[in-house]
């Protein structure tokens, strides 16, 4: 990697002006797990990076009847192994838990899974200069695209690798930005954005804005959520499809249901066609199934990913029937 | 003429005996090449190709050494000479650190033009295709052809045929340890520390390259960290980590970063293959017809086992290989046989079904032209049909109900790994008691420390750790083979024993008299010498020793043809549960049983077919050397996207060492060979979709399915 300087923050107010307004120059760093793989080859070459660990208080979990709040440097073992995280917030809790391996979920933090960068393999070489990076062309497109998006995709074709991401824009979560000029909130699933509006960016982020904090409402009572994954390889990997599911139940009938997809899109994919065919409906297999094919009907698959329709097809309908 | 003797003497050989190195490895005491840190070492990392294919024009590393902190930088390609594959050595640099030696290759200039490149076999036979290899006409080698019997009139006597294409990726190695040596000088003299798999290869050619004689060229291998048949020498990095040192003048210290070693350290090739063949009605295969190539990059060979295992009177193959541009193939784990095999046990599968056979007997009735290894199959057959409940195997395959499917499946192997004759050894008794066993070979974790120990220490009554064990070095001058083969307990065990038997004799003759008996009736057991027609004369083992007074015991040893034996048979079943929803097979048992003639350490027997099949479970379900087509380049160059198992993907073995002869075999390889075939038929029996392309991933899975 390239010499940087390393700058402790004090405090969150003190970032922006750290971090400057050129992505070129300046990385945030929490628990560093994605970040150093850029640096060690290369794909990022700041000329700073800024550790927010120095800052105090963005490690706490709170619990309280307004629902939960996680600060940005929560470590995804500490979601997973949260009681009540695990039981009124079980969507979470299961993604959290689902993410890479033991040594990875301790160092990596909530915030770092947020605003992780994109995993495909042209990105990920070093002398690859795609469209993401700045280049001309999306090599996925005519290239090996077996993980990349069946959704959303042009002119890039990333798939968005978090786990937690589907699991808390299902629980309707809301994230708290700080800026130059101050705070902002806003739904998870507004700050994601897809690549027509950015290639370059998977989200609203401004170079000197760093996100702070979590929040998640908390689930009306008789709440079910789930987060099914699948990936090639148990003992780690990133998901070739998944999805989070969050029902609001009334006896056996769906009143509201959230289905997001990790996987399958360059952002968090809401499937409103899988909700359309859910809600109101007393969940039996029949109603499962017609989520599955309503999410997938207007999927765009690529040369090698055409798997990933009927298995993300499946695993809805799968998903759906483990939580009847 | 020496035995091993009878099981119910033996105390140690056959038992379960923890490795002698063990303690160390786990708490990091174990220093291996990476660990060797020399005063005032320097650290060298190595410029490679970014591109596939090119004539590199200039190379400038003026820019490079004025970095403060870099000490030398060689280049390792002459302007003029092209560049064949994506990682390609081009230049290298030692520096203060090893930041700044990485970091030093980015100022290193080279100038190249770029050349077509052709990554995929298909393309490479193209007319027209860039040309790779200097010595072929074209990108394809000559096919080499071998018949047997008469093809047609065994299609003649078939009742029914099987016409099918298999293929199987490229394999990389994936050492824990990456392709690494620490080179110091001291005047002409140069020491080596190397993650080798042959210390002394590695002496020799680096002795041939820097024209040097042989002793004053030392390499040391303590512990080594995986090789599997890519390291036989010191490659083009090795000779690097020399030539910096030397200009330098500092100890050098140049390991392979994961990407160089997928890059350029070697790989099992590829195998496409075509083949029809037939069976009569009565069971017996008949006739085989099968033509295929692999790629082993810029490399000359691919070659791989067909027919295999099984007899066939009747055979037709065409083999060749195909040139691309891609790292060379080199040695792997039983080279050319899990390719062979995992297409010969999906074709036998697929000919019992034609038959209405069942697979098991199917094999039984064809098997093993050799009878020793015939014996042992089929016992090896009912074995593992009772272990793995062949009973329970889907008769009408994928007839299982509900979205999770179990299946079962089988598959052979075969291997040599009786060893070789030129050892050399000795066995040496100090006065003081302590008994040394010094060899020229090394330990690539396969555990020749220990059964070296347990060897010398069952011939003199004595515990393995008493035995000090001197492995790994080229100084005592006493020369062993590479391990590679499997060959290594072969040539080394028959050596070390007679060693041992000819030091006891000599200590027996020394002392007998001062003991007042025969040397004939005295024995050693239980850290003891004792007579057998006196049973009052019983003394500790360094009593006995210390009568040598000033005298130091040393034998060496002869290579006994008796004491070994090769061709060993391997049989082995999987149980597998596809997700037929997301196309996930999860493996959830494997028997392996294998022919080990006779066990010497079953502890680290079954650690070696634990080892394999997991090796052999990452081949058919996850591992594949990805090539891009539009950049020339392995895209999955990691440890993230070029997928090995982890603790999460491993299923329950069940690993027999299956102990059929009172002679030493070697089984470093063969119990890799079964696996991917085993849980290829597993998956069809429980999917009833057969899967021709290893590894047998989810996609492939849900396409097949449909
Ligand atoms: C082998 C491996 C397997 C993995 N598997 C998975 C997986 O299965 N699922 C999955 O979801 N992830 C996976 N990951 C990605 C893993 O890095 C993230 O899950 C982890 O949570 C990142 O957190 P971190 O704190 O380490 O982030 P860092 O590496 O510190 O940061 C990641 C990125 O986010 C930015 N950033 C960090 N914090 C903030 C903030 N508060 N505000 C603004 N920007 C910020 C950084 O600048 C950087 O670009 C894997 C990673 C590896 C190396
Ligand atoms: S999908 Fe995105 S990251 Fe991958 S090659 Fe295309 S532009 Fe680059």
């Amino acid at each position: 990697m390239e010499n940087f300087a390393y700058v402790n923050a004090a405090e969150v107010e003190q970032v922006p002006s750290l971090l400057g307004d050129d992505w070129n120059e300046t990385k945030i760093i929490a628990g560093g797990t994605d970040l150093l793989g850029e640096l060690k080859e290369y794909i990022e070459t700041p000329k700073k990076v800024v550790n927010l660990k120095s800052i105090p208080g963005l490690n706490e979990i709170k619990a309280d009847a307004a629902g939960l709040t996680i600060g940005a440097l929560v470590t995804l073992s500490d979601i997973a192994a949260h009681p009540t995280i695990q039981h009124h917030y079980t969507v979470l809790a299961e993604a959290a838990e689902s993410v890479a391996s033991p040594q990875i979920r301790n160092a990596g933090t909530l915030g770092g899974n947020l605003c992780q960068r994109p995993r495909c393999w042209y990105y990920r070489s070093p002398d690859i200069i795609c469209l993401k990076k700045g280049g001309d062309t999306c090599y996925a497109v005519e290239g090996l695209n077996k993980y990349h998006a069946i959704f959303g995709g042009g002119p890039v074709y990333i798939v968005h690798p978090s786990d937690t991401a589907p699991a808390l824009i299902a629980l309707g979560a809301t994230v708290k930005i700080v800026g130059p000029n101050g705070e902002r909130a806003m739904p998870l699933e507004d700050f994601f954005v897809l690549p027509d509006v950015n290639p370059q960016r998977e989200n609203v982020l401004e170079p000197n804005e760093v996100l702070t904090e979590v929040h998640v409402p908390q689930p009306k009572a008789g709440t079910k959520s789930t987060y099914l994954k699948v990936r090639e390889r148990a003992s780690f990997d990133f998901a070739l499809s998944s999805v989070a599911a969050h029902f609001e139940m009334n006896g056996g009938t769906c009143s509201k249901a959230s289905i997001v997809l990790g996987g399958v899109a360059p952002i968090p994919w809401r499937s409103k066609e899988a909700e359309a065919a859910l809600n109101g409906k007393r969940i039996t297999d029949a109603v499962a199934k017609q989520a599955g094919e309503a999410a997938v009907a207007n999927a765009e698959p690529m040369t090698d990913n055409g798997y990933k329709v009927p298995l993300t097809r499946n695993i809805i309908s799968r998903a759906t029937m483990s939580l009847a | 003429m020496a035995s091993w003797g009878r099981p119910e003497d033996s105390r140690l050989i056959g038992k379960r005996v923890q490795r002698l190195s063990g303690a160390d490895k786990v708490t990091g005491k174990a220093k291996y090449t990476f660990d060797i840190n020399r005063p005032g070492m320097l650290y060298g990392h190595i410029l490679r190709s970014p591109v596939a294919h090119a004539t590199i024009t200039h190379i400038d590393l003026s820019e490079a050494e004025s970095l403060p902190g870099v000490k030398a930088a060689i280049p390792l390609i002459e302007p003029g000479k092209r560049v064949r594959f994506e990682g390609q050595e081009i230049a290298a640099v030692a520096a203060i650190t090893d930041d700044i030696a990485r970091e030093a290759l980015r100022f290193i200039q080279f100038d190249y033009d770029e050349l077509d490149y052709v990554v995929e076999m298909e393309d490479a036979k193209e007319a027209g295709a860039p040309q790779i290899r200097d010595d072929w006409k074209g990108n394809q080698s000559e096919t080499q052809v071998d018949e047997r019997g008469d093809i047609e009139a065994g299609f003649a006597e078939a009742a029914v045929e099987v016409e099918a294409t298999y293929h199987t990726p490229v394999q990389t190695h994936v050492c824990l340890e990456t392709h690494g040596h620490v080179a110091e000088w001291e005047g002409d003299n140069l020491t080596v520390w190397a993650s080798t798999q042959a210390v002394f290869g590695t002496r020799q050619n680096l002795a041939q390259h820097f024209e040097l004689p042989e002793n004053q060229v030392r390499v040391i291998t303590e512990h080594m960290g995986g090789g599997f048949g890519s390291k036989f020498g010191p490659g083009v990095e090795g000779v690097a980590a020399a030539k910096l040192a030397r200009q330098a003048g500092a100890p050098v210290k140049l390991m392979l970063t994961r990407k160089d070693e997928h890059l350029a350290s070697g790989n099992r090739p590829s195998m496409t293959q075509k083949v029809r063949a037939g069976a009569a009605q009565d069971g017996r295969f008949v006739a085989y017809d099968m033509s295929g190539y692999g790629t082993g990059g810029i490399g000359s060979g691919a070659d791989f086992t067909g027919p295999y295992v099984y007899h066939v009177p009747n055979y037709r193959t065409e083999k060749s290989a195909v040139a691309i541009n891609a790292g060379s193939a080199r040695a792997m784990r039983a080279p050319g046989h899990p390719q062979g095999a995992f297409a010969m046990d999906s074709l036998m599968d697929e000919l019992a079904e034609q038959l209405g056979m069942d697979p098991l007997e199917f094999r039984r009735i064809n098997s093993d032209s050799d009878p020793r290894r015939n014996k042992i199959r089929q016992a090896e057959y009912t074995l593992g049909a009772q272990e793995i409940g062949w009973h329970r195997r889907n008769r009408v395959s994928g007839s299982g109900t509900g979205p999770k499917k179990r299946g079962i499946g089988m598959g052979c192997g075969l291997w040599g790994g009786g060893g070789w004759a030129g050892t050399q050894a000795r066995v040496t008794i100090h006065p003081s008691g302590v008994v040394e066993a010094v060899t020229g070979t090394q330990d690539i974790g396969t555990g020749i420390r220990t059964v070296i120990a347990i060897i010398v220490a069952e011939e003199l009554g004595l515990r393995p750790e008493d035995i000090t064990v001197k492995i790994g070095d080229t100084a005592p001058g006493l020369s062993a083979y590479g391990s590679g083969g499997s060959q290594t307990i072969g040539s080394v065990a028959p050596v070390i024993k007679t060693a041992a038997m000819a030091a006891k004799r000599k200590l027996f003759g020394h002392i007998a008299p001062l003991v007042e008996a025969d040397p004939g009736n005295l024995r050693a057991v239980g850290g003891r010498i004792r007579s057998e027609s006196d049973l009052r004369m019983s003394i500790p083992w360094k009593e006995a020793t210390g009568y040598l007074g000033m005298e130091t015991i040393s034998e060496g040893g002869e290579w006994d043809e008796n004491l070994r034996v090769g061709d060993t048979a391997g049989v082995q079943f999987a149980e597998v549960e596809v997700d037929t929803e997301t196309g996930l097979v999860k493996v959830i048992k494997i028997v392996a049983i294998q022919d080990c003639g006779l066990v010497v350490n079953r502890l680290t027997t079954e650690s070696q077919i634990n080892g394999a099949v997991i090796m052999g479970l990452g081949y058919a379900l996850l591992e594949e050397r990805i090539m891009d087509d539009q950049t020339g380049k392995m895209i999955n160059a990691n440890l993230g996207d070029y997928k090995v198992p982890g603790a999460m993907d491993i299923p329950e073995i069940k690993s027999i060492a299956y102990d059929t002869d009172r002679k030493i075999t070697g089984i470093g390889e063969p119990p890799t060979i079964p696996t991917a075939g085993a849980i290829a038929n597993a998956v069809y029996n429980a999917i009833g979709v057969r899967i021709r392309e290893l590894p047998i991933t989810p996609d492939k899975v849900l396409n097949a399915l449909g």
